[in-house]
C-alpha cells in the first residue's frame, strides 16, 4: 500500500481499514446529490481500500457530498476527482453518477471534441438590443498534475509556474499579462475589479468541503490579454479556466477567439511537454464531474423581461437544451429582466454543437421577446425537444 | 520522547484489550498493527520541503512564528502512527493569516501523538501561548480537589451567572480534525455508555444532533445549550466539521447545571454552570461531575488522554492543562468605565468577553470575566484567580459608587 504523497490525501486511509465497513459508511439518509443516490453501502465496502496512485481515497472523493447534503430542488453532484486516475480507480461509483448527470451518458460512449470555430453557423447576428454581452468558458487540466481538491502547495506552484510560462509566449491579439492574487497591487486590484474579472476565494461550502480553497491565495492569479477579451484564471477550482468574452451579441467573434486561443495555450503547453487531460471517452478531464467532455459553458446576458415571466419559458429552455442563470452566475437571481442563458449539456456533444444551440436558442428567444411585445402570441414558435 | 510515547502505547494496549471486551466494537487486528508502526512514519514526497513551504510572510500566528524552513522540513515527512501529517496540522495556519492585534495559535493536533511528533514546533508554540510554559523542562499539576476552594460565593448584586467549562479526550482515538467517522462514532458511544451511569443530581439525557425532534431543538436552543456546525474558518480548516452532524450531540443533566457537547471542536466540553453567584457549587459539581464519567469510563476500559508534561490533551494548543475557562457574567458600570479596569484585569491574570463569549462584545455593562491562563497551573488555582479577582472588582465597583478610590493590583504572583 503506497503512502500518500499529496499531504491532504488523507494519510490515514490505511488506518481507517481496520474499522469495519459499518463504522465508517456515512450517514446519507438526508442528502439529496448524485453522490448519494449512488454510493451503497456494497459500493463503498468494494472502493474503500482503493487509492489512486497519488493518494486519492474514496472518502476525499465524496467528502464534499458528505458536508453538503443538497437542497429538494436543486441535484448537486456531491464528488469530486482529485487527479485524471480518480476517474478510472472509482469509475464503479462515478460512471452512474456521470450518466445520471450527463443525461444517460453511457461507459462506453465516446465523446466528440469539436473546436473548429468555423464550424459555427451564424452567430454574428444576435441583436445587441437585447444580447448586453456574450461569453465562452471552459477548464483545463494539466496532465500529470493532481488537480486543487488533492494538489500540496509545491504541486500548486508548479502548476502556476507552466501556466504563467506558456501564457507569456502568447502574442498577437492574445499578448497579455498574469497577475497573481498574492501579489497584485490595490491599484491592478481596483482594476481587475472593475472589469469584472477579479475571482474571490471560494465561499460556497460545496467547493471548501472538497478542500480546493486551501492555502489561498498561494498559487493564484488571474491572466488577460491587453484587449480585455481573453482571460485564463489559474488554480481556481480548477488548474485553468479560459474565457472569451466581449460586450454585445457577437458569439461567432468570441467563439473564434475562444477556439484559436485555447490551441495556441494548447500548444505551448505541449512544447513544453504537457499536455492537456483528455480521453475520448470523457473529452476534456475536470474537478468537477459536471465539467466533463467540452467544460464549456457557452452564454448571453439577454433582456428577456415578458418571456421570462410566460409560462412557458422553462419548458423553452428545456427543450432548447439551455439553463438560465441570474447576471452574477450560477446561484444569483436575474436583475431588471436580464438572464445569464447558455448551454445546459457539457458531455455527449462538440464545443461547436453546445454553442451552436445557444446561438441559435437565443436567437428564437429574442424573437419571441420582440413578438411578445408587440401582444402577440408566441405558440406556434415554441421549438421541438432537441 | 521516546519514553513518553512508549508509555501512551503500552497504556493503551492494555486500555485496548479491556474496551474490545466492554465496547466490543475495534477489531484485535488494529490493536496489534499499532504496536508495530512507530512514531514519524515516512511519507513518500515528489517536491522537496522548499518547494512546499507555505507563504508565511502575511501571517501573524503562533504556528507562523516558529515554524522556520528548517524546522518544515525536519518534520515535512514525519506522521503520527495513525498517519496525521504536519501539513494537517497547519493547515488552519495557513489559511487564515490572523490578525494584526489577535494572536490566534493557528494549528491543532490531529492526536495525542500529534504533540510528541510535532514537537519540535508544538513546544515553542505551547511556551509562547502559555505565557513561557516550557514543555521540555515543566510539569502541569492537576487538581480537582473543590473542597479546597475559598470565598466561592459571589455578591449576586453583581454576579448573574457562573460557569465553569473544560474538555476531555479519549485516549485511543483521534481527535475532530482528523478523526474518521468510525472513531467520532466510538466517541459518542463510549461518552454516552458513561453518562447514562451517572446518578442523583447528575442523571441525564443524550440528544443527537442527527435523530433530535424539532421540540428538543427548540427547547435546547431557548436553554442556550444548542451548539451549531462551527463557521468559524480558524475551527472548518483544520476539518473537524467533517460529516457535520453525524456523531454530535448535547448530554445534560434534568436540572440543567452539568452539560456536555460530544464531537463539536473537542471529544468532549464538559459545562458547569449556574444562574447567581455560587461558584462554589457550580466548581463542585465541575470536579464530582468530571471524576464520575472518568470512572464509568473506565471501568469499560477506556481513559482520558493526559500526561505530565502538558495536563490535559485536547485539539487546540490554547487548551492544554487544564482546558479550563471559569468565569462569571458581572455587571461592572462604574469599574468598567474605568480607564484602569483593563490594567486591573491583566494584573488579576483575568481577561474580558462579551457576553455572547468569545469575540462577541460587552452589552450595557455586564461583561464576561475568566482566566486567563490554562497551563502550569491546576484548576483550583485557577478558580481560585477567578474567586480572588471576581471579589476585588465587585470591591473597586462599591468603592466607586461610595465615591472612593480603586487600586490597581499588583501583577499576580502565582
Amino acid at each position: 500500500m503506497l503512502n500518500s504523497i499529496m499531504p491532504f490525501g488523507n494519510t490515514h486511509n490505511n488506518f481507517k481499514l481496520n474499522f469495519k465497513v459499518e463504522e465508517e459508511y456515512p450517514d446519507l439518509t438526508k442528502h439529496n446529490n448524485h453522490m448519494a443516490k449512488v454510493l451503497t453501502k456494497d459500493m463503498y465496502a468494494k472502493l474503500r481500500d482503493k487509492q489512486t496512485p497519488s493518494g486519492f481515497t474514496l472518502d476525499d472523493v465524496i467528502q464534499t457530498g458528505v458536508d453538503n447534503p443538497g437542497h429538494p430542488f436543486i441535484m448537486t453532484v456531491g464528488c469530486v476527482a482529485g487527479d485524471e486516475e480518480s476517474y478510472e480507480v472509482f469509475k464503479d461509483l462515478l460512471d452512474p453518477i456521470i450518466s445520471d448527470r450527463h443525461s444517460g451518458y453511457k461507459p462506453t460512449d465516446k465523446h466528440k471534441t469539436d473546436l473548429n470555430f468555423e464550424n459555427l453557423k451564424g452567430g454574428d447576428d444576435l441583436d445587441p438590443n437585447y444580447v448586453l454581452s456574450s461569453r465562452v468558458r471552459t477548464g483545463r487540466s494539466i496532465k500529470g498534475y493532481t488537480l486543487p481538491p488533492h494538489n500540496s502547495r509545491g504541486e500548486r506552484r508548479a502548476v502556476e509556474r507552466l501556466s504563467v510560462e506558456a501564457l507569456d509566449t502568447l502574442d498577437g491579439e492574445f499578448k497579455g499579462k498574469y497577475y497573481p492574487l498574492n501579489k497584485m497591487t490595490d491599484a491592478e486590484q481596483e482594476q481587475l475589479i472593475a472589469d469584472h474579472f477579479l475571482f474571490d476565494k471560494p465561499v460556497s461550502p460545496l467547493l471548501l468541503g472538497a478542500g480546493m480553497a486551501r492555502d489561498w491565495p498561494d498559487a493564484r492569479g488571474i491572466w488577460h490579454n491587453d484587449a480585455k477579451s481573453f482571460l485564463v484564471w489559474v488554480n481556481e477550482e480548477d488548474h485553468l479556466r479560459v474565457i472569451s468574452m466581449e460586450k454585445g451579441g457577437n458569439m461567432k467573434e468570441v467563439f473564434r477567439r475562444f477556439c484559436v486561443g485555447l490551441k495556441r495555450i494548447e500548444e505551448t503547453f505541449k512544447k513544453h511537454n504537457h499536455g492537456f487531460m483528455w480521453n475520448e471517452h470523457l473529452g476534456y478531464v475536470l474537478t468537477c464531474p459536471s465539467n466533463l467532455g467540452t467544460g464549456l459553458r457557452g452564454g448571453v446576458h439577454v433582456k428577456l423581461p415578458k418571456l421570462s415571466t410566460h409560462a412557458k419559458f422553462e419548458e423553452i429552455l428545456g427543450r432548447l437544451r439551455l439553463q438560465k442563470r441570474g447576471t452574477g452566475g450560477v446561484d444569483t437571481a436575474s436583475v431588471g429582466g436580464v438572464f445569464d442563458i447558455s448551454n445546459a449539456d457539457r458531455l455527449g456533444s462538440s464545443e461547436v454543437d453546445q454553442v451552436q444551440m445557444v446561438v441559435d436558442g437565443v436567437k428564437l428567444m429574442v424573437e419571441m421577446e420582440k413578438k411578445l411585445e408587440k401582444g402577440e402570441a408566441i405558440d406556434g414558435m415554441i421549438p421541438a425537444q432537441k | 520522547m521516546a519514553n513518553n510515547f512508549g508509555r501512551i502505547l503500552s497504556s493503551k494496549r492494555n486500555v485496548g484489550i479491556l474496551s474490545l471486551i466492554g465496547a466490543g466494537s475495534l477489531t484485535a487486528g488494529f490493536l496489534l498493527n499499532r504496536e508495530h508502526v512507530t512514531a514519524g512514519a515516512q511519507a513518500r514526497r515528489v517536491y522537496p520541503a522548499s518547494a512546499e513551504y507555505p507563504d508565511l510572510r502575511k501571517h501573524n500566528n503562533c504556528m507562523a512564528s516558529h515554524l522556520t524552513p528548517a524546522i518544515y522540513a525536519k518534520l515535512v515527512d514525519k506522521a503520527t502512527p495513525n498517519g496525521y501529517s504536519l501539513d494537517q496540522a497547519i493547515q488552519t495556519g495557513v489559511d487564515n493569516p490572523g490578525h494584526p492585534f489577535i494572536k490566534t495559535v493557528g494549528m491543532v493536533a490531529g492526536d495525542e501523538e500529534s504533540y510528541e511528533v510535532f514537537a519540535d514546533l508544538l513546544d515553542p508554540v505551547i511556551k509562547e501561548r502559555h505565557n513561557g510554559y516550557d514543555p521540555q523542562i515543566m510539569t502541569h499539576p492537576t487538581d480537582l480537589d473543590s473542597s479546597k476552594l475559598t470565598s466561592g460565593n459571589f455578591d449576586e448584586r453583581y454576579v448573574l451567572s457562573s460557569r465553569v467549562r473544560t474538555g476531555r479526550s479519549i485516549r485511543g482515538l483521534s481527535l475532530p480534525p482528523a478523526c474518521t467517522r468510525a472513531e467520532r462514532r466510538e466517541v459518542e458511544r463510549v461518552v454516552v455508555d458513561a453518562l447514562a451511569g451517572l446518578k442523583g443530581d447528575l442523571a441525564g439525557t443524550y440528544y443527537s444532533l442527527t435523530h433530535m425532534t424539532d421540540q428538543e431543538q427548540q427547547q435546547l436552543i431557548d436553554d442556550h445549550f444548542l451548539f451549531d456546525k462551527p463557521v468559524s474558518p480558524l475551527l472548518t480548516c483544520s476539518g473537524m466539521a467533517r460529516d457535520w452532524p453525524d456523531a454530535r450531540g448535547i448530554w445534560h443533566n434534568n436540572t440543567k447545571t452539568f452539560l456536555i457537547w460530544i464531537n463539536e471542536e473537542d471529544h468532549t466540553r464538559v459545562i458547569s454552570m449556574e444562574k447567581g453567584g455560587n461558584m462554589k457549587r457550580v466548581f463542585d459539581r465541575f470536579c464530582t461531575g468530571l471524576k464520575e464519567v472518568e470512572r464509568l469510563i473506565q471501568e469499560k476500559g477506556w481513559e482520558f488522554m493526559w500526561n505530565e508534561r502538558l495536563g490535559y490533551i485536547l485539539t487546540c494548543p490554547s487548551n492544554l492543562g487544564t482546558g479550563l475557562r471559569a468565569g462569571v457574567h458581572v455587571n461592572l458600570p462604574k469599574l468598567s468605565k474605568d480607564p484602569r479596569f483593563t490594567k486591573i484585569l491583566d494584573n488579576l491574570r483575568l481577561q474580558k468577553r462579551g457576553t455572547g463569549g468569545v469575540d462577541t462584545a460587552a452589552v450595557g455593562s455586564t461583561f464576561d470575566i475568566s482566566n486567563l491562563d490554562r497551563l502550569g497551573q491546576s484548576e483550583v488555582q485557577l478558580v481560585q484567580t477567578v474567586v480572588d479577582g471576581v471579589n476585588y472588582l465587585i470591591d473597586c465597583e462599591k468603592k466607586l459608587e461610595k465615591g472612593q478610590d480603586i487600586k490597581i493590583p499588583p501583577p499576580f504572583k502565582k
